[in-house]
């Protein structure tokens, strides 16, 4: 992953709780308007919020809390997210589409389907999971600014 | 087709005041699971979807925000709280309600011409 601290001009960090389905989505919502106050294009600003909307879900629904950063540099967007919660006992697994470990009651309300790290990924142009079991889980993902950052 | 045109085809209620009803809405998806929602919603500033579902949770607002969608119409007559139509206006996105049930509402629409968000899913 793209280390390029010297050149971060801002840095945002949100506190997500868990299991505070009322707001969930909030914390993305505030993501997407700080990406469109800048005057980002649409589509970053798109792709961007679909994977952080995805992100806090995760941590909503299986975190007890975490927090969400977002780093813009010049030539991408960095988004990370760091959860205290019952973890990933295999990531590839979880990264499989329609794979979920969601109860009923996360179902019920509408989300669970086990499409969220998929989603993630398709959205971003890099993307870091991994995670202790029983600890928490740290995500991070990048979009680029233009294709020529991607080389 | 406008808002107001999907307003009429269902007979809906505008429940967000004062909404633009000439707003063009060129695709549609229904959806009842929040996951579904963000995997079909498609689109980009200037053609505008419709969210066709019986979610009321704030969440499908956030969602209807990310996702820069045109409208959501709650169908067999679900009707959020204030506090979600509050979030609606405040993120200025419209919010239908129709007696149909979502067949129907779906239906209607694609009979007067409006499209999917995606024409088809393999291992959705």
């Amino acid at each position: 992953m793209v280390e390029a601290d010297e050149n971060i001009g801002l840095r945002e960090m949100f506190y997500i709780e868990g299991g505070n389905f009322a707001n969930a989505g909030a914390t993305s919502s505030r993501v997407k308007k700080i990406l469109k106050e800048i005057g980002f294009p649409g589509k970053i600003i798109r792709r961007t919020a679909i994977a952080a909307f995805e992100a806090e879900m995760n941590v909503i629904c299986y975190a007890n809390q975490g927090n969400l950063s977002l780093f813009i540099t010049p030539s991408f967007l960095k988004v990370v997210v760091k959860d205290e919660g019952i973890g990933i006992p295999d990531v590839n697994l979880a990264m499989q589409e329609g794979y979920s470990t969601a109860d009923e009651r996360i179902r019920e309300l509408g989300f669970g389907a086990g499409m969220g790290l998929s989603n993630i990924k398709r959205n971003t142009d890099e993307m870091i999971l991994t995670s202790q079991p029983g600890q928490g889980t740290h995500l991070e993902f990048i979009v680029y600014l233009n294709e020529q950052a991607k080389e | 087709m406008t808002l107001r045109e999907i307003r009429d085809i269902l007979a809906a209620e505008v429940i967000t005041g004062d909404a633009d009803l000439e707003k063009e809405i060129k695709y549609g998806f229904a959806a009842d699971l929040l996951s579904d929602v963000l995997a079909l919603a498609r689109g980009s500033s200037g053609v505008l979807s419709l969210l066709i579902t019986g979610i009321i949770h704030p969440q499908v607002i956030y969602a209807g925000d990310i996702f820069d969608l045109g409208a959501i119409i709650f169908v067999r007559g679900k009707r959020p709280t204030e506090a979600t139509i509050e979030l609606a206006i405040e993120n200025q996105i419209p919010l239908l309600v129709t007696p149909y049930i979502m067949f129907e509402t779906c239906g209607r629409l694609y009979q007067h011409g409006l499209r999917p968000s995606i024409p088809n899913v393999k291992n959705g």
